[in-house]
């Protein structure tokens, strides 16, 4: 068990600062969170200057235009990047972390061509079809259809939960192409351009007052059949492929994140006089432990992927409970500092309190995660 | 980096795990409960000088001294097997002791320590020696809690709990990680017995380990055991004491918990003394007190926050 840097990763490590050091100034200000048009332009900006200096598609494979880094390396980028405030994925995180890993892992030698070059460069932006109002949990029972015409898909149905859908050159969708089949076995993944007519996105707003989402709704959409990635009704297989990148290393700059709020959480409690109350320092003490453990855990989960050649385990599930449960209680615990001033929207920590109430929902909710765990790791029935 | 275990921390571990298994199993730790409450004593001193000679207590002792010469990492792996066991006996005072006790290293002697807060000692009727205290102190058996920690209560005169905290001081962090470790593995293996159980125990013409309430407790046994084990092995690696402090305060949650849930899981069963699952939580218990509590590890760490947070 060793927690020290090898010299090349240190070498990286100085190496990617420095850049930061330099590439950081350079950017232009922050769009306003509604500006959605703003938002894509800054972030596509952001993944472009990651590009030319090198550093996108880190953690892809080398055949498919990435770097083919190691976990630790990866790692390390997303530690360094969220020290240094730089901009977060944004925009491009379906591309980055979903459809373009599923692309590299599953399309055709075609397929990467057309698609992982502008997703790596900054030119085109993803969303994600999969949910929908009837199948959520039970994504497996999804309905929206896609009926065979010639050299086409024709595809009816609606997609729910669907971020940055205003903003999207392409969606990665989950559609049933066999109806009879069980409901694993007749699902189908495309890539289908949200400029097709027939696509109409109708923003959601979250409690949080923001429009994070959308619903996406489907009429008669044509999508050539040329735009499947995998087999006609193996789409499941090829989407678990996405699904567990999403529970790797999704959640590293995060954990870096929270524990600089709650460095800001003592020093605001220190000024105002609740940091002598005993109950509360005691729980701040207490989380400042357990993100020091979820970032251990992190790196024990990194660790174990590079043993395994780069494949993210089912310990990410683990890795999701305790960090959203400890998530919800720092702002919680933000909460108490603030004391009545939390009811202000005004107060950053307010709007962090807002967003963490998804972290137990987004992604697999936590009743989920906890059938992964018991039923894959532990080894316990499945229920009837 | 890589935190993974190496090849030989691996075979060390899994080789404590045989040793404990074939000379430890669950006949030897009943005929223990059994013993104890006549004798009231705990401790095997057969295991315990086995113990010693397997390394155990001279783990960390440099090889010039007659030791193995490995370290915190690999103690905490052995540590981890100890609890998983529930083997009695102040293990973690006595391998504190090693090099400087005389016979603590081959397991010769038994040492405790002055571990719990107030005036109670554990296995004060069988221990050779106190670390770090000069003389043996005399004190009145208490009727413990915990079948396998017997308790005495030692006098209280003239600043005797000053010179007590006194002698732990030097030791507290590396006791309270290597406690860390037992809880650990004492959490683990509730995991174990619950989903056992669950997988078993049917109701309503399914195992209950099907039903959601109690795979769902299950599933949070295992997320609490092993964001401690990670938050031990790493507090190991770094030998860093505010990472040992949010250890111990992890692994004491995550084993007194597990234990209650564990307890919950084996239903009226879970109340008897024949099950072990009551076993496991009275030492958590017990464990959860010695070096360093709760509140303590709290107030380090938030303090320790502060500083960082400048």
């Amino acid at each position: 068990m060793d927690l020290t840097y090898t010299e090349e990763e240190q070498d990286f490590r100085a190496r990617l600062r420095e850049w930061l050091l330099k590439a950081l100034p350079e950017l232009p200000a922050r769009p306003s969170p509604d500006d959605w048009p703003g938002r894509r332009a800054y972030d596509l900006g952001w993944q472009r200057r990651l590009y030319e200096a090198g550093y996108a598609g880190l953690h892809w494979p080398v055949d498919a235009g990435g770097r083919g880094a190691t976990p630790t390396q990866h790692l390390i980028f997303l530690e360094e990047t969220e020290r240094a405030g730089a901009p977060y994925v944004g925009a491009n995180f379906v591309g980055l972390l979903h459809a373009g890993p599923t692309i590299a892992a599953e399309g055709t030698a075609g397929q990467r061509a057309r698609w992982l070059p502008p997703v790596l460069r900054g030119d085109e932006v993803w969303c994600q079809g999969f949910s929908e109002p009837d199948a959520g949990s039970d994504l497996a029972s999804l309905r929206t259809r896609a009926v065979r015409d010639g050299d086409d898909y024709v595809i009816t149905g609606s997609k729910i939960w669907t971020s940055h859908a205003e903003v999207a050159d392409w969606c990665e969708l989950l559609v049933r192409t066999d109806p009879g089949a069980p409901k694993h076995r007749g699902i189908s993944w495309l890539a289908m351009p949200m400029d097709a007519p027939g696509v109409t996105v109708r923003p959601l707003r979250t409690l949080a007052g923001s429009t994070e989402f959308a619903e996406v709704f489907l009429d008669e959409v044509r999508v050539p059949v040329a735009n499947r990635v995998g087999a006609e009704n193996d789409g499941w297989r090829v989407t678990m492929v996405t699904l567990s990148f999403e529970r790797g290393t999704a959640f590293v700059g995060e954990v870096v994140a929270c524990r600089r709020t709650l460095g800001e959480l003592a020093r605001t409690a220190r000024a105002n006089g609740r940091w002598d109350d005993p109950a509360l320092r005691r729980r701040l003490g207490r989380l400042y432990g357990e993100f020091g453990a979820l970032w251990r855990l992190t790196q024990w989960n990194v660790s174990e992927s590079e043993r395994s050649g780069g494949v993210p385990g089912i310990g990410g599930s683990v890795f999701k409970l305790a960090y959203s449960h400890a998530r919800q209680e720092l702002y919680d615990v933000a909460a108490e500092v603030l004391g009545a001033s939390s009811l202000s929207l005004d107060e950053e920590w307010v709007q962090g309190r807002l967003s963490s109430l998804s972290y137990t929902i987004a992604a697999g909710t936590s009743q989920i995660q906890r059938n992964i765990v018991a039923e894959r790791i532990l080894g316990l029935p499945k229920g009837r | 980096m890589d935190f993974q275990p190496t090849e030989d921390q691996r075979d060390l571990r899994a080789g404590v795990r045989g040793l404990l298994e074939g000379r430890y199993g669950r006949e030897a730790l009943r005929a223990a409960v059994d013993a104890a409450a006549g004798a009231g004593t705990a401790v095997d001193r057969g295991l315990w000088r086995e113990l010693g000679e397997a390394g155990f207590f001279a783990l960390r002792l440099p090889e010039s001294e007659g030791g193995v010469g490995l370290g915190l990492p690999e103690a905490v792996l052995v540590f981890e097997e100890a609890g998983r066991a529930l083997v009695p006996g102040p293990l973690v005072a006595t391998h504190l002791a090693a090099g400087v006790v005389p016979g603590a290293a081959a397991g010769t002697a038994v040492v405790t320590a002055f571990d719990l807060a107030g005036d109670l000692v554990a296995y004060l009727g069988e221990a050779d020696a106190v670390l770090g205290a000069a003389v043996l102190p005399v004190g009145e058996p208490v009727r413990a809690a915990d079948p396998l920690t017997p308790l005495h209560r030692v006098a209280r005169q003239g600043g005797a709990e000053e010179s007590a905290s006194a002698s732990v001081s030097a030791y507290v962090s590396e006791g309270a990680l290597l406690t860390a470790a037992l809880q650990v593995g004492s959490a683990l293996r509730t995991v174990e017995l619950a989903v056992r159980y669950a997988g078993e125990r049917e109701q309503f013409g399914q195992p209950i380990g099907a039903f959601q309430a109690v795979k769902h407790s299950c599933a949070q046994m295992l997320v609490r055991a092993e964001v401690a084990r990670t938050a031990v092995y790493a507090a190991a690696v770094t030998g860093d004491p505010g990472e040992a402090a949010g250890a111990k305060l992890l692994a004491d949650e995550a084993a007194v918990r597990n234990a209650r849930d564990c307890l919950q899981v084996h239903g009226g069963m879970g109340f008897t003394w024949e099950a072990d699952v009551h076993l496991h939580l009275k030492r958590a218990w017990v464990r959860a007190e010695q070096w360093r509590t709760a509140a303590e590890a709290e107030e380090l760490l938030a303090a320790e926050l502060l500083d960082s947070a400048g």
